[in-house]
């Protein structure tokens, strides 16, 4: 008794602390009035017009694209260099190049964001391209950072990976790129698919990096509720957050009934 | 009988009844020959020079301490150590620069590397699936495979879903269905538990008769060596210690290293007196008193040499404080004696201090023991029991 | 083996994207930090021009660093982001210890759900969740309704605007990058270490102090980095949640970027919290670069 105690209470405390200010949010986002503090009846109202806040949606269509473009870069990128820094040993600028992998986890935003944005403006100088900053640059700036994400993750699912299985493989007559496909890449493919799902979300997250690498015409998500939230609260956006959770809430359900299939026999 | 202990064991120890032995006929041909290979690590010598040959259809066991070089040796053959030195050849085909993906030999891993996402019956057919056999034939080699180690009905279920001893028995079908010219075992056993051990160890060495493949075995249990293989060598920092029968190594160890790895001994240490037909008498450095050995020990009067001689071929009796040392005879006093259930083993400490081990089958229930703590003692042996190591 | 070529090629791309993208930028920041801000497009005079004769020219500007040495601004500005960011990863720890070690003593089973509850917020958008703060700690929120209603106080307390509301909400954003690490290696520690203490005759808590703790230091120095570095930086927060005066390195930066146009000076500030993080930032990444070898 004493134990379960002993766990449930720091837990209790953090959980507390992590989930009453959303379940604060979901429960009034149902609230009839239009102040957010005090709660008046059960409504909808605030998702019909979250629905029809047509800047919202835009800007939530655009930070959906972009997120899922600069997921999949990130995730290329990321892959190979998880792969290159968990299986090709000691290479020349090994430290270097771990380092800059690891570097944009911890990097203040600010300084990512304008580093990439200077960067941009002296390619353009130079080269011409990027003509102009908007959506492309904000994938480009995301699938930057997310690509470190990714090679976090997959890496530590590559230290942990049994080598025995590749060399069985190959002792039962599979060619190297065989063993890849049918053995390294399936039981890494959760791993590489957690890799972009963080990197999808951190894009979608994303406030200050896009607000400097973005140009006119292209605000996201975040740029949107931004601007929203310094105007004031509104009850639409704890809508939005509901939406958010109940959707994320939804994924992490299905993903970890894909990754751990109920045993058969 | 003019035989010499060193090239003949008086009753021949074979592995099993009515095998064949190859390797006494100088005319065979060995089916995988080992020649010369040496591997070096950085800073160490993990194989120093091996030269092996093993026949077909052997079960030959590797045995040696961590370190001793016998994975290294497995990983050459499987080919996932390409060899600094020497040469590997397998049936008349050299393997230098085969890769693992080529090499006809098939291995069954330690942690048995069972591919997790898949079932049973893919893992089985994983091998032939390579080689672009068709789905017919796969699953009639399955079927087969899933028969001989008595697992039919588990073919659709995944490594997670099975028992340590079931996982061994589908990694040793996995290894199996390829048909292998040889195949590997890496320590295949270690992962269960004492009985399961013992059963399983018995069902290897019947799918292994029934198949007929070449098995080359790693182990470091000296039990699981003695009782499967045809022959073993004894790997020491290397080098092959020892290699022979289970029967000759045991009974004929070549060095103090090899009588002490395989079973206990108690190593005597003296110098040849005398050599004729009649025994070969060896005179005690340690203590006064004659170690008599039968005759033919190949040693030159006057020469070193080390006896050893296992604890439970010596008798031990009671006795008083006068009666002497004399031929084959120790006297001292008892200073531990340890229960194994089916047997004890008597620690004697000698006068010198020199401390000698002695067991006795424990042959009657309840009865009290002739010899008990701090008993003086006397401690025997016939001349055939002393082993003169030719080292 | 001839794996050498295809190795550099295979490399090539995370390498050359890396080195465009995060290495170049840097250096086009720190030549910047010391060019003068102007009218044009961009907004910053070029470092160099050529003379006639076809020589280049190159004129430095120390004004920008030169200025955050004389107005106190900048400096209080910089010492209060440290501040923030200790205070705040020292919260997180508090509050994330206790979880982690619970999370890893909880029975098997539970684990995954229990680390996932960790996560989850983490997935949902960041803006929002500070949103729920303002909620929360503005005069007529929830937490000042709630302890009137209760009687506790008579007045609404001044709660947002305050450095309590930017120390909870750094707190709350980054604690999931504090258990995580933590949870890491306590998890990895073997239960029979501590029984082995108990059964030297420790009490659970000097067996926590003696075993545990000095165990975990890796997970802790790492959760504490990873709250740290990128907290000194923080931008939302304050300027969510932290009073007019609340200015951290961040916000000064996004201010003199988008409000003064001062290219330069944002640059020059940029310059300067990369050299406060150089400490912390080298520790992190000897700690990646280890753990990846």
């Amino acid at each position: 008794m004493r134990r379960a105690a002993r766990l449930a209470v720091p837990l209790g405390i953090g959980f507390a602390f992590l989930y009453l200010p959303i379940l604060l949010m979901v429960l009034f986002s149902f609230n009839d009035s239009r102040l957010v503090t005090t709660f008046t009846g059960f409504s909808t109202r605030w998702y019909v017009a979250l629905w029809e806040n047509e800047a919202l949606m835009q800007a939530a269509g655009l930070s959906l694209r972009i997120a899922a473009v600069s997921a999949t870069m990130a995730t290329v990128l990321g892959v190979i260099a998880g792969f290159a820094l968990a299986r090709m040993g000691r290479f020349r600028g090994r430290t270097a190049f771990a380092g800059a992998m690891a570097a944009p986890l911890v990097m203040p935003e600010v300084i990512t964001g304008l580093s990439l944005l200077l960067m941009f403006v002296a390619m353009e100088q130079a080269f011409g391209f990027p003509a102009g900053r908007g959506a492309d640059t904000v994938a480009i700036a995301h699938a930057t950072f997310g690509a470190a994400y990714v090679a976090v993750v997959v890496q530590a699912r590559l230290a942990d990976f049994d080598t025995s299985l590749e060399e069985a493989a190959m002792d039962l007559g599979a060619r190297p790129w065989k063993v890849f496909f049918l053995i390294t890449l399936p039981l890494t493919a959760p791993a590489i698919a957690a890799g972009w799902l963080l990197a999808f979300t951190l894009s979608l997250d994303d406030l200050v990096i896009a607000s400097f690498v973005s140009g006119p015409g292209a605000s996201t998500l975040p740029m949107v509720i931004f601007s929203a939230v310094r105007l004031g609260l509104t009850p639409d956006l704890y809508a939005l957050a509901t939406l958010l959770v109940g959707l994320v809430a939804v994924g992490l359900v299905i993903a970890s009934w894909i990754a751990w299939p109920r045993r058969r026999g | 009988m003019s035989s010499t202990a060193a090239e003949q064991p008086k009753s021949p120890v074979a592995a099993r009844p009515g095998a064949a032995e190859p390797w006494r006929d100088p005319a065979a041909d060995p089916f995988l020959r080992i020649e010369g290979v040496t591997k070096r690590f950085e800073g160490y010598v993990a194989l120093d020079a091996v030269t092996l040959p093993i026949y077909r259809g052997e079960l030959f066991a590797l045995l040696g301490a961590s370190g001793s070089g016998k994975s290294t040796l497995l990983r050459c053959l499987a080919g996932f150590i390409e060899p600094d030195a020497g040469r590997i050849v397998l049936d008349g085909q050299d393997l230098a620069g085969v890769p693992p993906y080529e090499r006809p030999i098939n291995m069954m891993f330690q942690s048995y590397a069972l591919f997790p996402h898949m079932t049973v019956a893919q893992n089985i057919g994983f091998g032939l699936r390579q080689e672009g056999a068709s789905k017919s034939v796969i699953a009639d080699r399955v079927a087969e495979m899933l028969a001989l180690v008595r697992m039919e009905g588990f073919g659709g279920r995944k490594p997670a879903a099975l028992s340590g001893g079931q996982k061994a028995r589908v990694a040793l079908a996995r290894a199996l269905a390829k048909r292998p010219k040889l195949l590997l075992l890496d320590e295949p056993l270690s992962a269960l538990d004492k009985n399961l051990r013992e059963a399983t160890q018995f069902e290897l060495v019947n799918i292994q008769e029934r198949t007929g493949t070449t098995f080359v075995i790693v182990t470091h249990d000296q039990e699981e060596a003695m009782t499967m293989a045809t022959r073993l060598a004894v790997m020491d920092r290397g080098t092959l210690a020892q290699v022979g029968t289970p029967g000759e190594v045991y009974e004929f160890p070549n060095s103090r290293f090899t009588a002490e790895f395989l079973g206990t001994a108690n190593i005597l240490e003296g110098v040849v007196e005398a050599a004729d037909d009649q025994a070969t008498r060896i005179g005690s450095s340690e203590l006064d008193f004659d170690i008599l050995a039968e005759p033919g020990a190949l040693k030159p009067v006057g020469s070193r040499a080390y006896v050893a001689i296992r604890p439970e071929r010596m008798r031990i009796e009671r006795t008083d404080a006068a009666t002497p040392l004399g031929d084959n005879r120790l006297v001292g006093r008892v200073r531990d004696i340890a229960y194994f259930g089916d047997f004890f083993m008597y620690y004697v400490v000698l006068d010198n201090g020199k401390e000698i081990r002695v067991s006795q089958p424990n042959l009657r229930r309840m009865t009290a023991r002739p010899v008990d703590w701090e008993d003086r003692v006397a401690v025997t042996w016939d001349a055939e029991a002393s082993m003169v190591l030719p080292e | 083996m001839k794996g050498r070529l295809g190795r550099a090629l295979v490399l090539a791309l995370p390498w050359s994207w890396m080195a465009l993208f995060f290495v170049v930028p840097f250096v086009i920041v720190l030549t910047i930090a010391f060019a003068e801000p102007s009218e044009g497009l961009p907004p910053y005079t070029p470092l160099w021009r050529w003379t006639e004769e076809g020589g280049p020219i190159i004129q430095l500007n120390l004004a920008n660093f030169r200025l955050f040495l004389e107005d106190p601004f900048y400096l209080e500005a910089g010492l209060r982001s440290l501040r923030v960011a200790a205070v705040s990863a020292t919260l997180c720890l508090l509050v994330g210890y206790p979880m982690a070690l619970a999370i890893a003593r909880a029975p098997e089973r539970w684990r995954t759900l229990l680390l996932m509850l960790v996560i989850l917020p983490f997935w949902t958008s960041f803006l929002l969740r500070i949103t729920a703060w303002i909620g929360i700690l503005q005069d007529q929120g929830w937490l000042n309704g709630a302890l009137l209603a209760l009687g506790v106080i008579q007045e609404p307390l001044q709660l947002l605007y305050t450095d309590i509301a930017l120390y909870l909400g750094v707190t709350y954003c980054y604690l999931p990058f504090m258990v995580l690490p933590l949870y890491a290696t306590l998890s990895k520690l073997d239960p029979a270490l501590l029984e082995a203490a108990e059964d030297l005759g420790a009490r659970p808590s000097r067996a926590f102090l003696q075993v545990t703790l000095p165990l975990s230091m890796p997970g802790v120095v790492a959760g504490f980095l990873l709250v740290f570095i990128p907290a000194v930086g923080e931008f939302v927060i304050p300027e969510l949640l932290g009073g007019p005066d609340a200015q951290l390195v961040g916000r000064v930066l996004w201010m003199e970027f988008f409000q003064n146009r001062d290219w330069p000076l944002a640059s020059a500030l940029a310059v300067v919290l990369l050299l406060l993080l150089v400490a912390p930032i080298a520790i992190f990444q000897a700690r990646a670069a280890r753990e990846a070898a």
